[in-house]
């Protein structure tokens, strides 16, 4: 028998409102930039009882802040959790997931499809500190199952990665996340909640950089950690920070605590107060900003990522497009049905005439700017070999898919005829 | 902490301070298909303020194993035991929703293990909508968004929480989806089966507090406030939040506890 639930908020509706009630004291209906790094207490009964837990509220911004507040209520609601934490950049959420769930000793397996900062993470600096990493190609539930040992902690891939815009086989990961006991974390930067959320599809934890598509206009750096909520840290037997006494708040036990909440507990209790990546609130205002219109913008962003993919796979300059909407890219049938509105603004393709017509094609572009960010209202272009990912050695590049000649675009909210001609004008120059 | 009660291991959260038994002990039980962990600021908070706390997981939720009680009078027997168990002979019992009605019913039949009673969206009887139990027997998420959904104030879909960072709707979602397959329908089922006679409320003499939402769907203000007039000197307050007043309004739930139990 099927059963309908109550009618709840659409998540166009979530993104305007969710997390926010208008201002008590001053009936501001905009979310107030709350600038203000600590909060005064009514009385000394409340000042304890705020540090012991006793009751929630404000104390210091580095911990919560009221306009962080909304944003990640906000998104919370948007993903599907039951928590989220923004931090002061999408690594430093990527960082307050892993040091909140492991330490030395700890092995994560990771695609190897990743946006080149967190590659560095996790392949160059997190085992100076005892944490290391298997990176796997594709979605292959034995390449992956292979890469687990007794000490993995963590999943990780992203959603659709970053730039040969490989489509994670999440609900696949997720079942063999769920047989090992560890939790999978999905990063969403390039499809948004928008497009497809995670957790519905069965991942644990979500990550975001804030910097992207969900603030849209290039002003701030940010990052968002989402708790599904969902997994089970005590039945893992796998995650004393959350399951064993905390000796750093009197012996708490997260996951006694709260049971759904306990990992964003900790991540807030000991990851932003000892490291302190916090986002700061005129940040988290302009993210909402964005976020507001995010369900207006996707949709446009893909529709116009679209017609630049059919552009560029018939245009003789073209080696090579890389986005799901070619019936070739491996990830084809996986996109559309795990994002059926459309997966990815960003796409990569291949310049016959290899790293020097690229680097012809990237300087006559005039909309298009040249630069080292996605998600923009503005249209992008970046030579990862050269940039973004050019601390990886051959060997990663390929298993990345990104050649010498690879150029990544991010698609903007310009008109679709005006980038069409930018890049057919850049890309006859290139063939010279 | 763990106890023994009714042969079966069961589980108590202690409010982050040990667990000693004395006078003043305050024993909090959950509603449907949920946990100890409702009473998070509240035990938390009596637990650090004189009382010996004990927030259990009633059998077959959250921690504590065995089968699902099938009647809240079940439920009152097994509570009873627990008190027992920790070695008090009585002590102050708060009670939501399902939980309400557990406590009321072992004030009813158990007096003597009460002290004073706590009754937040307590209503008699406690109607449960056909849908609701019909989505909670097929253990269907739908059954989940009706929890969450009417057990909150509607605006709560979205408003600031009380919780920075947490939705509560959704941390409500995922404790009834963590609950054991069945769980959730024996409890509405308890519920809704509930009929404790009118003359033994009007009898029944134990200090108590009734709590309401102002903007409680699942167990209206008017009910609530209905049953306390029919509990002689029974107190009345109610706050503007919907069913889950403890998430809602964590604050004020906290200070009327203090103020009732000292």
């Amino acid at each position: 028998m099927a059963h309908s639930g109550p009618k709840t908020p659409h998540p166009d509706t979530l993104a305007v409102h969710a997390g926010q009630s208008p201002d008590s004291a001053t009936g501001a209906r905009a979310v107030p930039i709350y600038q203000s790094a600590a909060f005064v207490f009514p009385d000394a009964d409340t000042a304890a009882a705020l540090f012991n837990m006793e009751q929630p509220g404000h104390v210091y911004s580095r911990l919560s802040n009221p306009t962080v507040a909304v944003l990640e209520e906000r998104m919370a609601a948007l993903e599907g959790g039951v928590a989220a934490i923004a931090t002061a950049s999408g690594q430093a959420a990527l960082h307050l997931a892993i040091a909140t769930l492991m330490g030395r000793g700890g092995h994560i397996v990771a695609s190897a499809s990743l946006y080149g900062g967190s590659h560095n993470l996790l392949h160059y600096t997190l085992p100076r500190f005892g944490i290391t990493t298997s990176f796997v190609t594709g979605s292959s539930t034995e390449v992956w199952r292979r890469a687990i040992t007794p000490e993995t902690r963590l999943l990780f891939g992203e959603a659709v990665g970053n730039p040969s815009v490989d489509v994670l086989d999440i609900p696949t990961l997720s079942t063999l996340a769920d047989a090992f006991r560890i939790p999978l974390l999905v990063d969403a930067t390039v499809p948004t909640p928008c497009l497809g959320r995670p957790l519905d599809l069965g991942a644990h934890l979500v990550v975001h950089s804030a910097t992207k598509f969900l603030s849209g206009h290039g002003v701030v750096i940010g990052g968002i950690l989402v708790d599904g909520g969902r997994f089970d840290w005590d039945a893992s037997g796998h995650f004393p920070t959350l399951s064993d006494p905390y000796g750093g708040f009197h012996g708490m036990v997260f996951t006694e605590e709260s049971p759904v909440a306990a990992f964003s507990l900790r991540a807030r209790r000991e990851g932003l107060r000892d490291f302190g990546a916090c986002m700061a609130p005129m940040t988290a205002f302009q993210v909402l900003q964005g976020l507001e219109t995010l369900h207006l913008r996707m949709p446009r962003h893909v529709q116009t990522t679209s017609r630049i993919v059919e552009f560029l796979a018939s245009h003789p300059a073209v080696a090579k497009v890389c986005h799901p909407d070619m019936p070739d890219h491996p990830g084809h049938a996986l996109a559309r049905e795990l994002y059926p509105r459309g997966c990815s603004a960003i796409l990569a393709f291949e310049l016959k005439g290899g790293r020097e017509a690229g680097r012809r094609f990237i300087e006559k572009l005039s909309l298009f700017s040249h630069l080292a960010n996605i998600g923009d209202a503005k249209s992008l272009v970046i030579h990862p070999a050269s940039t973004t990912h050019f601390r990886m050695d051959d060997a990663a590049l390929s298993a990345a898919g990104i050649t010498p000649g690879t150029v990544r675009l991010s698609i903007g909210l310009e008109h679709p005829d005006d980038l069409l001609e930018d890049l057919s004008r850049a890309l006859h120059a290139a063939q010279k | 902490m763990q106890f023994i009660v009714q042969g079966y291991p069961a589980y108590a959260y202690t409010g982050g301070r040990p667990f000693a038994p004395a006078p003043g002990a305050v024993v909090f039980v959950h509603g449907a298909a949920f946990d100890h962990s409702v009473w998070q600021w509240q035990s938390r908070s009596l637990a650090h303020h004189g009382h010996a706390v004990l927030a259990p997981d009633l059998p077959a939720h959250g921690r504590s194993p065995g089968d699902p009680r099938t009647t809240i009078e079940a439920l009152a027997d097994w509570v009873s035991a627990l008190i027992e168990a920790a070695g008090l002979a009585s002590a102050h019992v708060v009670g939501h929703s399902m939980g309400s009605l557990v406590a009321l019913d072992l004030a009813l039949r158990h007096r003597h293990r009460v002290d004073k009673l706590v009754l937040l969206g307590c209503a008699v009887p406690m109607a449960v909508g056909p849908s609701f139990l019909a989505a909670a027997l097929d253990d269907d998420a739908a059954a989940f968004d009706m929890e969450a959904v009417w057990g909150h104030a509607r605006q709560v879909q979205l408003a600031a929480s009380p919780v920075p960072g947490v939705t509560l709707l959704g941390a409500s979602r995922r404790l009834n989806g963590r609950a054991r397959s069945g769980v959730l329908h024996a409890d509405l089922a308890a519920c809704a089966g509930y009929s404790p006679r009118a003359q033994a409320l009007g009898s029944l003499a134990v200090p108590t507090l009734v709590v309401g939402g102002k903007l409680d769907t699942m167990t209206p203000m008017a009910n609530v406030k209905a049953l306390a007039e029919s509990i002689p000197g029974a107190r009345f307050t109610a706050f503007a939040t919907g069913h889950s007043m403890m998430s809602e309004a964590p604050r004020e739930v906290t200070a009327a506890l203090h103020g009732f139990l000292r």
